[in-house]
């Protein structure tokens, strides 16, 4: 058993964008939000206050007619790595309530843990954590609806995008069953993943050369997981957190907008 | 109490040969208070250790007085037969109605319970509301597979001496959070003699810290505080290959 164990390696699960496929319909925030039993308000007006572990963005180049242009970005947890685990939340979460599993990559959120300090909110430089203000209320007749598989979150903790955890480990339990330690690719795929009617949402291991988020962002690892296609680009990639969501644009400005620039500073990639 | 109660009195009985007024109603007030201090320990501990836990526990019945014993002797594949693995890897518990009536369409013997059985559920088609003594809470993802199957424990390592009980036992819900008390376990003091005993979070980490430590791979809950003394001890293995430290949580929890 210990020798199996030694041969199973280290995952990485993350995932691939593609903004030029994204047509910013939000498919994936209404996936995510049925599939994760994310609360909602009556009154879902006021944003700042709405939790949606899956956001899609808006952006534009800011220019007159013949130019203008638009990009849609859909906005996970990144799963930050950073150097060797030490994602912005978790180094700063004083209940162990968040932290990063080696085995797979996933940054995990432990609602019975958190108390709800809202540090890691404050670390977390892609607001991709949000915080329960209220006790969640469902609409009649919906808790029959829910998931049982992920368990509803309570007022004062936060909580974030788990890349479905619980997934992995209803495809782990079917490949225990069967007698396995490894999942295939197409076993443990995102809610979100699954529900992008473009496709432009790719999800895998990106440790593994077989899976298509390899082969497309082609992490290096010597560069701190840096892409080497040309056109695919992480957010605030300068920071150094390390974010396992990779983004895909063949424009110019889609992949400069990913981090912050000074005026007139050299093109993205400079760094 | 009655011996404090003398001594109470001896020592009232001294203080009057002494012959002091003032030592003696200082006394006889120590002696007052003493009294009461005892009784109201002694109360207060009836109160913790025999009222509120009978006050706590709700003592509800099963709906069908199951035989284990009886069922084990009939089927081939022991627990197995009909708490069994789904094709999808999740596990079954508690069989469901059509699972029973593959055998009980109609009463097998004479037993009141079985007719019972038959005639409220199989032949009106209500499923039975058992009660499930060792219900987890809602945040807790416990994988039966990864225990059966790749950790090859056996039943009773958790569910206790089960499949040789002819009766189903009381069960009883804690009236404040609802959860069965075999989570909690039997015994008020925390002491526990079998892995079976209770199924609280310490419970699970007990063994796998145990098993760690033997330098077999399993997951442990994370201790924040390095001083803080942990409630197992730390592996001496240094082959293991998940960090002990952390990282851990999502493995059990949802």
């Amino acid at each position: 058993m210990k020798e199996q164990h030694k041969n199973t390696k280290a995952k990485k699960y993350g995932m691939v964008i593609d903004l030029d496929k994204c047509t910013g319909c939000g498919a994936c925030m209404a996936a995510c939000m049925a599939e994760n039993n994310v609360p909602f308000k009556k009154d879902e007006s006021n944003k700042l206050d709405s939790i949606t572990w899956m956001r899609v963005y808006s952006l534009t180049n800011g220019k007159k007619f013949p130019e203008a242009d638009m990009c849609y970005i859909p906005r996970p947890c990144m799963h930050c790595e950073a150097h060797n685990g030490h994602a912005p939340c978790v180094s700063v979460c004083p209940a162990v309530a968040t932290d990063y599993n080696h085995e797979t990559g996933i940054v995990s959120q432990i609602y019975t843990r958190c108390f709800g300090c809202r540090y890691c909110m404050a670390a977390c430089p892609y607001h991709a954590r949000y915080f329960n203000w209220w006790d969640p209320v469902w609409p009649d007749g919906m808790e029959k609806y829910l998931s049982p598989n992920v368990s509803p979150r309570m007022r004062g903790v936060v909580e974030k995008c788990s890349f479905c955890f619980h997934r992995y480990q209803l495809a782990m339990n079917k490949a225990y069953v069967e007698g396995r330690r490894e999942l295939e690719e197409d076993e443990y795929q995102t809610s979100c993943t699954q529900a992008c009617p473009a496709g432009a949402i790719i999800f895998g291991d990106l440790n593994n050369p077989g899976h298509a988020v390899n082969q497309i962002a082609k992490p290096d690892p010597k560069h701190g997981g840096r892409p080497m296609n040309p056109h695919a680009f992480r957010l605030l990639e300068r920071l150094g957190t390390n974010p396992k969501v990779y983004y895909l644009s063949s424009r110019e400005w889609v992949r400069r907008a990913g981090d912050n620039y000074i005026k007139d500073e050299g093109k993205q990639g400079n760094h | 109490m009655s011996t404090l109660d003398d001594k109470a009195e001896e020592t009232v009985e001294q203080v009057e040969t002494t012959k002091c007024p003032e030592k003696e109603q200082k006394n006889r007030a120590c002696g007052i208070i003493l009294i009461f201090f005892v009784i109201g320990l002694v109360g207060s501990l009836a109160v913790g250790w025999l009222i509120f836990p009978k006050l706590l526990y709700s003592q509800k019945k099963q709906p069908i007085d199951f035989n284990h014993v009886v069922h084990v002797a009939a089927v081939e594949d022991g627990c197995e037969s009909c708490h069994y693995f789904r094709e999808d890897g999740s596990f079954s518990g508690v069989p469901k109605l059509a699972q029973c009536v593959g055998c009980h369409e109609e009463a097998q013997g004479e037993n009141p319970e079985e007719l019972k059985f038959v005639e409220e559920h199989v032949t009106k088609g209500n499923e039975v509301p058992w009660l499930v003594y060792s219900r987890q809470p809602d945040c807790v993802f416990f994988s039966h597979a990864s225990h059966i199957k790749m950790g090859k424990l056996d039943c009773v390592v958790c569910h206790g001496h089960i499949g040789e009980s002819k009766h189903s036992r009381v069960y009883e819900e804690n009236r404040l959070t609802g959860y069965s008390r075999d989570i909690w376990g039997k015994n008020l003091a925390g002491l526990k003699k079998d892995t079976w005993d209770r199924m609280k979070m310490d419970d699970c980490a007990e063994c796998h810290a145990e098993l760690k430590a033997k330098g077999e791979t399993v997951t442990t809950l994370p201790w924040p505080i390095n001083w803080m003394p942990r409630p197992y001890e730390k592996p001496a293995s240094s082959q293991v290959r998940v960090n002990i430290q952390k990282d851990a949580c999502f493995v059990c929890h949802k």
